[in-house]
């Protein structure tokens, strides 16, 4: 049989109304486990699995796939409505996102976030089943020179896209950097900046520093204006749903983030949150409204969530073909997908065809029901910002906490969130921008590793950095990208930069 | 300090009419690896064997489980009804974390798995065998670098136990290490390191493919299935398990003790968990009471010995 009639076929299995059913199952539980804090994806599909394990194969892979989904839709969920990310790949969506929630637009933030990852799944789960051979011989090819080359370019790209002063934004990146160091060096196997605290020997968790950087530094920024601050946060305005121009302005990015997500989410140490961070400043250098950006631009939550979503498609390429499970999710699906007696590797695709084509069909479905399970929720899930703000930010605070504690039961890691949130508030209040310190902690012991090891296995060799030609190529945007604004600003063409960039948080 | 002792009262108004012990189980890593796997594996034993009815797994993240053993040793102390998972990395991470807590601070009940560790190449590399990787590295060390997992890791160790077998100098080894056998065996394929070591479950199916040539494994017998030698067979004197094991909290009574190895002893002959490893590629090592504590000790001495001889340990 041909790749198109597997597929076809795997969709007849996937449509029947028993599996549409567990499906519906599935996603509903996703969601509703992926909107606890502190509970990310990867946690979700652990507890979740053992569920699916009393079904036929068909019908638990379906309902596995759509616990998958739903568990990265409800975290996207509480980034947008209470600025509370539950895992790295959503920090970017809560950014933008959050904003428009707070401007009364966080229906179309969500419906934009919900369509967005139902579109990106769905080119992403073609291109699993079409072009995975292709992607993933493209995928090997990067090395740790190549890694670290497109490290450059993403701090480059992202560091420009944060705040309105250079310096300012440099100083919050060099505070994640210097949060980055803490922890064993994963190539010597060295404590740095422990002092002695066992707590700190893994280094600093990124989602207790987002959370605490974004929701509690902000309750307390809230808290500390008083009864003289902004008016309350008005819940709607305007329609819930998406209108023309939400529509006109979303889907370029949804496409965009997808081409970003895919490939990045294939590259066994691309990591999703990448993703969601090139195509946020994508999307910013691109903009017809920059002055949006930082106050809730739809693109911004338009693009990384696609990109977030076929990023998570794209963990998928690697796993399938190689059996190499790149994340701590795909690790756990690893697991779930033994358990049906299928092992996935290079045979995979010969060996067990039927099950192979009945997950990617059962992808397709299980993105489909998110898309009707949560689209009418939406309206439901705004009300949730009615609630009057001492409460509603009482109400994030303990939620902050709680997801905290679930992810790591420690008193140490509270400390850290309290501390952290601080350090929020006072950057807020001395006009530091707080996302590039959560970039610099992600992107930093990254870019450190894939340097060290290029030079580890050269022996030395700084050369080696650029006779790769795809690490050549990505310097050079790097530089174009670095080097550009800079001629431009010089030829006086600066007033337009300076104005988008002034809007910034 | 009261809800506390409200939430232990009420955990054990649950658990009275439970017709068996309702177990906790520490996973001491975040969900996926192989702790969390092995623990989630005893959870479902447990239930589908009715050892006991209702088993948790938490999973407490940190430095090669260090940080979970320290929080278990202190929390579930005379608790009978709580376990966690552990093995040779946590042996090793014990020592270079110079970890306050160690193994003697629980009460380990028994060896549950192993798994043997696998030298690979690419299948377009100019070694052929562990003849050739020994040559090379005679000639000069640092030219080999040995993708694996994470530095002071089994695979690190056994890198380290090689070139200590033929005669090169430990220290010398140039040892990449990956965040885990994933990402380690990406850059083996992409032929970004040159020799790749790792639990030979991460490369299997490369094998199989032929995108992977297997030089040898590590155990003391080959693995059913492949035709590459163990590193006895070929001459090096080096045998390495990544063993996992399970233990319970400290101040037990014999009796208590005694008690939760004879359900970690039903659990681990029953049919569902003979089955599991079949299917998670892991082989039946449990060893339990006296044997497995004499055992222990002595790998822990080995262990320490062998990262000294890397650097690890000072």
């Amino acid at each position: 049989m041909s790749t198109f009639e597997f597929l076809l076929q795997g969709l007849l299995v996937a449509a029947q109304p028993m599996n549409l059913l567990y499906a519906l199952i599935g996603v509903t539980l996703g969601t509703a486990v992926g909107v606890l804090p502190g509970i990310g994806p990867a946690l979700t599909v652990a507890l979740l699995l053992p569920v699916t394990y009393r079904l036929d194969p068909a019908g638990s892979l379906i309902m596995f796939a759509g616990i998958y989904y739903g568990g990265m839709y409800g975290g996207s969920t509480t980034s947008i409505l209470l600025n509370t990310p539950g895992e790295s790949s959503s920090i970017v969506t809560a950014l933008e996102g959050n904003k428009m929630a707070r401007a009364g637009r966080g229906g179309p933030a969500l419906a934009t976030a919900a369509i967005g990852s139902f579109v990106a799944g769905l080119i992403a789960t073609f291109g699993l089943a079409f072009i995975a051979p292709v992607i993933v011989k493209l995928a090997l090819v990067f090395g740790p020179r190549e890694y670290f080359a497109l490290m450059v370019l993403a701090f480059v790209t992202v560091s420009s896209a944060f705040g309105d002063s250079t310096l300012r934004g440099l100083t919050s990146l060099f505070i994640g950097l210097a949060l980055s160091i803490i922890g064993i060096d994963q190539l010597t196997g060295q404590t740095r900046l422990a002092f002695g605290v066992p707590d700190l020997l893994d280094g600093v968790e990124v989602t207790t520093l987002a959370v605490a950087m974004f929701a509690i530094g902000e309750t307390l920024f809230i808290a500390a204006q008083g009864n003289t601050g902004p008016d309350k946060v008005e819940a709607v305005k305007g329609s819930v749903w998406m209108n023309a121009a939400d529509w006109a302005r979303s889907w370029k990015p949804w496409l965009r983030g997808t081409l970003i997500g895919f490939p990045i989410g294939a590259m066994p140490a691309g990591g999703a949150e990448i993703g969601t961070f090139l195509s946020y400043a994508t999307e910013k250098r691109l903009t017809k409204h920059p002055e949006e950006f930082g106050n809730g631009a739809i693109e911004g939550v338009a693009g990384p969530e696609a990109a977030n979503n076929a990023s998570a498609a794209g963990t998928l390429v690697p796993l399938l073909t190689l059996g190499l499970p790149t994340t701590a999710t795909a690790a756990i699906m690893l697991a779930g997908f033994q358990q049906y007696g299928l092992q996935p590797g290079p045979l995979l695709f010969a060996t067990n065809p039927q099950l192979v084509w009945g997950l990617i069909a059962s992808l397709l479905i299980a993105n489909f029901m998110l898309l009707v399970l949560n689209l009418p929720l939406v309206g439901l899930w705004v009300r949730l910002l009615t609630i009057p703000k001492p409460w509603l930010y009482a109400g994030i605070l303990l939620f902050a906490t709680l997801g905290t504690i679930g992810a790591n039961p420690s008193v140490f890691e509270l400390g850290m969130l309290l501390a952290f949130g601080l350090l929020g508030y006072a950057m807020r209040v001395f006009g530091y921008p707080i996302a590039p310190v959560v970039v610099g902690l992600i992107l930093g012991p990254l870019a450190e590793q894939q340097l060290r090891r290029a030079l580890a296995i050269s022996q030395g060799d700084f050369t080696v950095l650029f006779t790769s030609p795809i690490a050549a190529v990505l310097l050079t945007i790097a530089a174009l990208a670095f080097i550009v604004p800079l001629i431009l600003r010089a030829r006086g063409k600066g007033e337009v930069l300076s104005q988008m960039a002034a809007e910034e948080d | 300090m009261k809800h506390v002792f409200i939430a232990t009262l009420l955990a054990g108004s649950i658990a009275l009419p439970a017709y068996a012990a309702d177990y906790t189980i520490m996973a001491p890593a975040a969900p996926g690896g192989g702790w969390d796997q092995t623990a989630r594996s005893l959870q479902t034993t447990m239930q589908q064997e009715g050892i006991s009815k209702n088993v948790q797994v938490i999973n407490v993240p940190g430095a090669g489980g260090t940080i979970g053993l320290a929080q278990f040793a202190s929390q579930q102390k005379g608790n009978a009804h709580a376990l966690i998972v552990g093995g040779y990395v946590m042996v090793g991470a014990i020592l270079t974390n110079k970890a306050p807590v160690t193994l003697k601070d629980v009460t380990p009940i028994a060896r549950l798995t192993g798994e043997n560790e696998a030298i690979v190449v690419p299948a377009s590399s100019p070694l052929k065998s562990v003849k050739d990787l020994v040559e090379a590295l005679k000639k000069n060390p640092g030219s080999v670098s040995w993708g694996g997992g994470s530095a002071g890791g089994v695979d690190h160790i056994t890198a380290g136990l090689i070139a200590k077998a033929a005669g090169v100098d430990p220290t010398k080894i140039n040892y990449i290490a990956f965040s885990g056998g994933g990402e380690a065996l990406a850059a083996i394929l992409g032929a970004q390191v040159t020799v790749g070591i790792s639990g030979y479950g991460e490369f299997e199916g490369q094998v199989k493919a032929g995108t992977l040539r297997l030089l040898a494994t590590s155990g003391e017998q080959r693995i059913p299935g492949t035709d590459a030698p163990t590193l006895k067979e070929a001459g090096l004197d080096v045998a390495v398990q990544n063993w996992r094991m399970v233990a319970a909290a400290p101040g037990l009574t014999p009796e208590q003790k005694a008690a939760v190895t004879a359900d970690v002893k039903k659990l681990a002959t029953s049919k569902t968990w003979q089955e599991t490893l079949k299917t998670k590629g892991w082989q039946d090592t449990y060893l339990d009471g006296d044997a497995f504590t004499t055992q222990l000790s002595k790998e822990i001495a080995a262990t320490e010995a062998i990262l000294k001889d890397i650097g690890l340990v000072k």
